[in-house]
């Protein structure tokens, strides 16, 4: 009986002991065995909110106004004369806002069909990893065009809406590692007034597009949109109208975002590259063209007010 | 026989409550970029801390991830350029309080040497700091102000942004602990 005392003695102060040994021994393994495990959202999978010419899944964060300046230049076979397309340009100039970080609100104004623009992105999925899972990110994005040209035909009788036109994207992007994303872009385009009955008043289209890091600051990009035969009958300005491709890098400077690019599409936003869109890479038809993105924080996060 | 084994029982009995440990999660940690080009600001409130009241033994572990700043952009080039948080998602300190006696701390905050290994973004380095503690209804205050070199942790800062970010950055600690199991 007493040895029976002894020994429980002796083996309860070992494990006290022993317990608070470890417990001084690794104070760092116990704090870590105080952390819950956290959800890691995937961030940066696109350096802005343009692929190219065409949204990204990203969106600027809450209280945040971009400011993005698009340009591109005539095509490069116009010859010397117009330097190569450099007296030949179209520009957009466009403000997005977020109201949370994210739902982006935005307006835009092309001087490409004298179009104004009104944006809504919604980023209703996020690719996470940790303690919640999730493979992708998923954009909404939405935009209403006012085509504000004259009237082609003055003498008939001309309606508002026939100005109008519309496009909706589910942006489906996915991060892998840390250089590579990919994106597709199911598009539709409905314009309210078409050129011909044979023409189809919404466009379905399929976007794909791609980023690869080259380096911390430089990325390389390519976003192309392809539209199922028999949707377009008419030409634009005797052309056929095409699929979208463009090629570009990303060039990244403090608060500055610069993508340069190739692309064969004169506008910049989903009505005109998916259903305007006439140029012929094996012909020449490309334009150079850049964009330049702008942050100006407006609201600061709490942790800073 | 009978009374050394109750005398050693207590003994190891009494090391072990009195193995007093103060904790928080909620530790604040800022530190600051100044030049002549802009300042940069960036809190994490996250920061979870442990002293050891017994030997003075003091770690905090926090995640890169939780780091605030003002602007947005930044906050995104910090975790994937500068401190590459997929691949060094933390920053941990292990150290000592020298001279450390928790029956010393009153409200009057006191001064006391820090020793420790500091890693961030993967690489350890030794540093020392001081730190004034207190003591408050129950609750250790620490407070402590120190800097690194970014250098010295093989942080990259591209040529593009090398006159707005500061050579060596400035850390401030504030922590509240509260005695664990208490």
């Amino acid at each position: 009986m007493r040895k029976w005392a002894v020994n429980t003695c002796f083996s309860f102060c070992f494990l006290l002991t022993s317990f608070s040994a470890f417990a001084q021994d690794d104070l760092m393994q116990m704090l870590e065995a105080q952390e819950e495990e956290v959800t890691n959202y995937t961030f940066a999978t696109f350096k802005t909110t343009r692929l190219v010419s065409g949204h990204s899944v990203e969106t600027n964060a809450e209280g945040v106004l971009q400011f993005l300046i698009g340009h591109r230049f005539g095509r490069l076979n116009s010859g010397w004369r117009d330097l190569y397309g450099l007296d030949n340009s179209t520009v957009r100039l466009g403000f997005s806002y977020g109201i949370t970080d994210d739902i982006n609100i935005g307006i835009g104004r092309s001087s490409f069909g004298k179009t104004f623009d009104g944006t809504i992105k919604w980023r209703f999925l996020k690719q996470q990893s940790g303690a919640t899972n999730f493979p992708f990110t998923a954009t909404y994005v939405g935009a209403s065009y006012v085509n504000t040209t004259e009237w082609p035909n003055p003498d008939r009788e001309n309606y508002f809406s026939s100005r109008m036109s519309f496009h909706h994207s589910i942006l489906i992007a996915r991060k892998f590692g840390n250089s590579l994303s990919l994106q597709l872009m199911p598009t539709t385009v409905h314009r309210n007034l078409v050129e011909t009955a044979d023409d189809q008043n919404a466009i379905y289209a399929m976007g794909t597009g791609a980023s690869v890091k080259i380096t911390g600051s430089l990325r390389g990009n390519i976003e192309y949109y392809y539209i199922p035969e028999g949707q377009i009958e008419s030409d634009i300005g005797g052309e056929a109208v095409r699929n979208s491709i463009s090629v570009g890098v990303d060039l990244e400077t403090g608060g500055h975002v610069f993508q340069l690019f190739l692309t064969n599409s004169r506008g910049m936003a989903e009505k005109f590259l998916v259903g305007e869109t006439t140029g012929d890479w094996l012909n020449g038809d490309i334009h150079f063209g850049f964009n330049v993105s702008r942050v100006f924080t407006l609201k600061k996060p709490k942790e800073h007010r | 026989m009978k009374r050394i084994t109750i005398i050693l029982g207590l003994f190891c009995l009494s090391s072990a409550i009195f193995a007093q440990k103060y904790m928080t999660q909620s530790a604040t940690l800022k530190f600051f970029s100044e030049t002549p080009v802009e300042n940069i600001e960036a809190v994490n409130n996250q920061v979870a801390t442990v002293i050891n009241a017994d030997n003075g033994e003091i770690v905090y572990s926090l995640l890169i991830k939780a780091f605030v700043f003002e602007k947005a952009l930044m906050q995104e080039h910090f975790n994937e350029k500068y401190m590459e948080s997929e691949t060094y998602p933390k920053s941990t300190f292990k150290g000592k309080i020298e001279d450390f006696n928790i029956d010393d701390l009153s409200e009057e905050a006191k001064e006391y040497k820090v020793k420790g290994e500091l890693t961030i973004h993967g690489v350890t380095k030794e540093i020392e700091t001081i730190a004034k503690l207190s003591k408050v209804e129950g609750k250790v205050k620490a407070l402590s102000n120190f800097s690194v070199e970014v250098a010295d942790y093989d942080i990259k800062i591209p040529s593009t942004v090398r006159d707005n970010i500061a050579k060596t950055i400035a850390i401030k600690i504030d922590a509240e602990y509260e005695k664990m199991g208490g």
